[in-house]
């Protein structure tokens, strides 16, 4: 299926919910609401048309100029040969991508739809800050309930893939000494 | 020397304490295994089929540091490892020695520039005695390392603790807080 | 003379599963068991927690981090061309793959992907499948070590240093490579480089077999491997694991087989798990289908060396890739590593300067498995389990 009649199919399933699609480019994409996302990723999982079964790729994205935080699921749905020899064949692919904004990042945890989204949403917490909710690995912080890190140590402060994270000057007695007392990365 | 000739059995050799504790710590170099990143890999090189460290007595590696006289930072130091290279480090008994292998752990390397999380050199968490230059090095490169260390163990004497001065190093760069 | 009272020792052949009538004999505490940062068996700075009662391994959590390096954050303050090297060390173990990940992605991106000649396309697929062969060889390596087998290890770096001597020759390094870069490579082949990889396949190919006399079939291999840590198809599907961890259960599956991969016109097989010792999705399954996998690359290399024939005259280097400028698009590309499917996530914002870098290393999602497939093992299988997944922490971590 072309992820045109995919963005058809969501459309009239979820309505409004589906808040964007974009086609022209080289990573066609549809945009959804954050609410809605476990309903639809639970259709796309287990609907007969969708079967979406393998979660390849989570990534976060800081768009500081929209003032946002992007989440982007790249979904395949793979199945076995039409004979039961060769091969597994690739039936579609597809990419979903939620925004949120920066100051309100909470997107619902899907790790109950496709386990390997665990240790994705545990990446992105660290590196972006974006508050999985309802994620099955989470721990109690100083600013409330969010996913356990997973690179950095737990207390490591800030979330170092955002564009304005200003980077440590010392861990633990350990200087970090960078060039020329930088702090943060020149874009 | 009319004092000492002929006053032995034959087969018997007179030598310094020191030269003879030298000889044998310089030729039984016990590294552990402290894999950290790529130069691990060649790290593993240089103990297997062509380039043999054996050769040069440093080929018995070992899993536990209390058994080990090298520490071979193969590979970048994290700050979340920092803390367990320290616990590692004095967890070996002396005399131990501590090679830098490859830039990352000279000066962070690649990763000094915009790297949050690499801390810019090992020496900043432990002293350091060889540093071998290379990303990474190549393995002739770490044997020339151990052919160093071993003139740097031939060189020290019993009477000049060379300990005492690292102990120091090793307090003075942890802070109150670090385990 | 006092008798030695044999009845009171243990039997050795007790069951120790919990709940086991044998295992009430025996009370026994739980205690909370650190394998690693540090320990020869985790391949790296990989730390698991283990819960253990006895000998059992109740549950197992992995601690990664150890190993971050900020790659993903350094890839927004370089150009692609400049960041190769980067990919380089992410999976060390296999350089090439992952520049060629990056560089495909980079071309995807910017439309530079027609430009790219016939003769770069094959030396690509030439040195990509060396670097496999050259990867799984550590691994084959490495897991005898972990289970007590040191001869393995000197047997497969025996012939990895003939494979690293061809990098060598080429490109001047033996670990990071670079040479796979945006727009083709950065140096045309040695000469005779065709006729001294042709010779080290003759001589590689009958070392497989040597292997598996050596290791494969070993009893005591097989003792330890079979039956061991299996993981189901659809749990492997559900952990979105790659490569030989997702064939080994089962499930073949490959990017090199789909259309748009470079390999539609290479004859090669996807080998999978069929359970031959035990069980499909064991740890040996895991590990035959790596040792299969040298001998397919050992194919398509011979392949595409005899397609190399008449290219000679073709420009291998690209100028533009230093120079390009990434469209405000995005791109999401994915190939075939050693270890399973690298991908690179790349957003573009009109200047020379991606906005964002996301690596998918494979190794990050096959080792997400662990949690569940090292509960009710023996303490001991654990190294077998994680030996078997193959794990890279540079590009766990990244």
């Amino acid at each position: 299926m072309a992820p045109e009649e995919i963005a058809e199919l969501l459309k009239k399933e979820f309505g409004d919910r589906v808040v964007d699609t974009t086609f022209d480019t080289s990573h066609p994409r549809i945009e959804v609401q954050a609410e809605a996302w476990p309903d639809i990723a639970r259709f796309l999982r287990e609907d007969s048309r969708m079967r979406f079964n393998f979660l390849r790729c989570l990534t976060a994205m800081d768009l500081l100029e929209d003032d946002k935080f992007c989440a982007t699921y790249d979904l395949h749905a793979i199945e076995p040969a039409k004979d039961g020899k060769g091969p597994y064949t690739l039936i579609h692919g597809c990419c979903i991508q939620i925004r949120v904004p920066r100051d309100d990042a909470k997107i619902p945890s899907v790790a109950h739809v496709w386990r390997a989204a665990d240790w994705h949403e545990r990446e992105a917490y660290d590196m972006m800050g974006i508050l999985f909710e309802n994620h099955p690995d989470s721990m109690i912080g100083p600013n409330g309930k969010h996913p356990r890190r997973i690179l950095c140590p737990d207390d490591w402060v800030g979330f170092p893939l955002r564009k304005d994270y200003m980077f440590p000057l010392e861990y633990h007695g350990i200087p970090a000494v960078t060039e020329m007392g930088q702090t943060r990365p020149v874009h | 020397m009319s004092w000492i000739e002929n006053r032995f059995e034959e087969g018997l050799i007179i030598t310094s304490l020191d030269w003879a504790i030298n000889w044998g710590r310089r030729y039984s170099i016990w590294p552990m295994t402290f894999g950290l990143a790529c130069c691990a890999i060649e790290m593993m090189a240089i103990g297997a089929s062509r380039f043999d460290v054996d050769r040069f007595g440093a080929g018995a590696f070992r899993a536990s540091p209390r058994q080990a006289d090298l520490m071979i930072v193969a590979g970048t130091v994290t700050y979340k490892m920092a803390s367990r290279v320290k616990r590692l480090y004095n967890q070996m008994p002396e005399p131990k020695y501590v090679m830098a292998m490859g830039a990352c752990t000279i000066g962070g390397g690649p990763y000094f520039k915009n790297g949050y999380h690499v801390v810019k050199g090992v020496d900043l968490v432990v002293p350091v005695d060889i540093y071998v230059p290379g990303c990474p090095p190549r393995p002739e490169t770490l044997i020339e390392g151990i052919l160093r260390l071993q003139d740097m163990i031939k060189n020290q004497s019993l009477a000049r603790d060379r300990w005492q001065g690292a102990k120091e190093k090793v307090l003075a760069a942890s802070a109150p807080s670090y385990a | 003379m006092a008798d030695v009272v044999l009845e009171s020792l243990p039997d050795i052949n007790t069951d120790l599963s919990p709940g086991s009538t044998d295992q009430q004999d025996f009370p026994t505490e739980e205690m909370l068991v650190n394998l690693g940062p540090q320990h020869p068996a985790t391949h790296g700075v990989l730390r698991v927690v283990l819960r253990t009662d006895g000998e059992m391994v109740l549950e197992a959590v992995p601690h990664i981090g150890y190993l971050h390096r900020c790659a993903e954050k350094i890839g927004e303050t370089l150009a692609p061309y400049q960041y190769i090297p980067y990919t380089d060390r992410m999976d060390y173990l296999a350089g090439m793959n992952n520049n060629l990940a990056f560089a495909e992605a980079v071309e995807k991106l910017t439309g530079l992907e027609t430009e790219i000649t016939q003769r770069a396309k094959l030396i690509r697929i030439i040195f990509a499948e060396l670097n496999r062969v050259a990867s799984h060889l550590v691994s084959f390596g490495t897991y005898g070590l972990d289970l007590g087998a040191f001869t393995p290890f000197l047997y497969a770096f025996r012939e990895r240093e003939y494979i690293l001597d061809l990098f060598e020759s080429t490109c001047g390094a033996r670990l990071t490579y670079s040479y796979i870069t945006v727009g083709g490579v950065t140096d045309d082949l040695p000469e005779k480089f065709v006729d001294v990889t042709r010779e080290f396949l003759d001589y590689f190919e009958p070392k497989v077999i040597e292997y598996n006399n050596l290791l494969t079939h070993n009893h005591i291999f097989v003792k330890r491997t079979a039956n061991v840590g299996i993981i189901s198809a659809s749990d492997a599907i559900d952990y979105a694991l790659t490569g030989p961890v997702l064939r080994g259960s089962g499930i073949q599956w490959d990017l090199r087989k789909l259309p748009g991969s470079g390999y539609e016109e290479f004859d090669f097989d996807v080998p999978f798990g069929h359970g031959e010792k035990g069980s499909v999705g064991d740890c040996w399954d895991r590990y035959f289908v790596r040792i299969c996998e040298m001998q397919e690359s050992v194919k398509i290399i011979r392949q595409a060396l005899d397609r190399l024939a008449g290219t000679e005259d073709q420009d291998v280097t690209h100028k533009k890739g230093k120079t390009i400028k990434l469209p405000a698009d995005e791109i999401y590309h994915e190939i075939e590593n050693p270890r399973g499917q690298l991908g690179f996530l790349l957003r573009g914002n009109g200047s020379a300067i991606p906005d964002r870098v996301k690596a998918r290393g494979p190794s990050f999602c096959n080792l997400s498995v662990t949690e569940r497939v090292c509960t009710n093992v023996l303490l001991g299988d654990v190294a077998a389990i994680i030996g078997s997944i193959d794990v890279v922490m540079g590009e766990v971590d990244r």
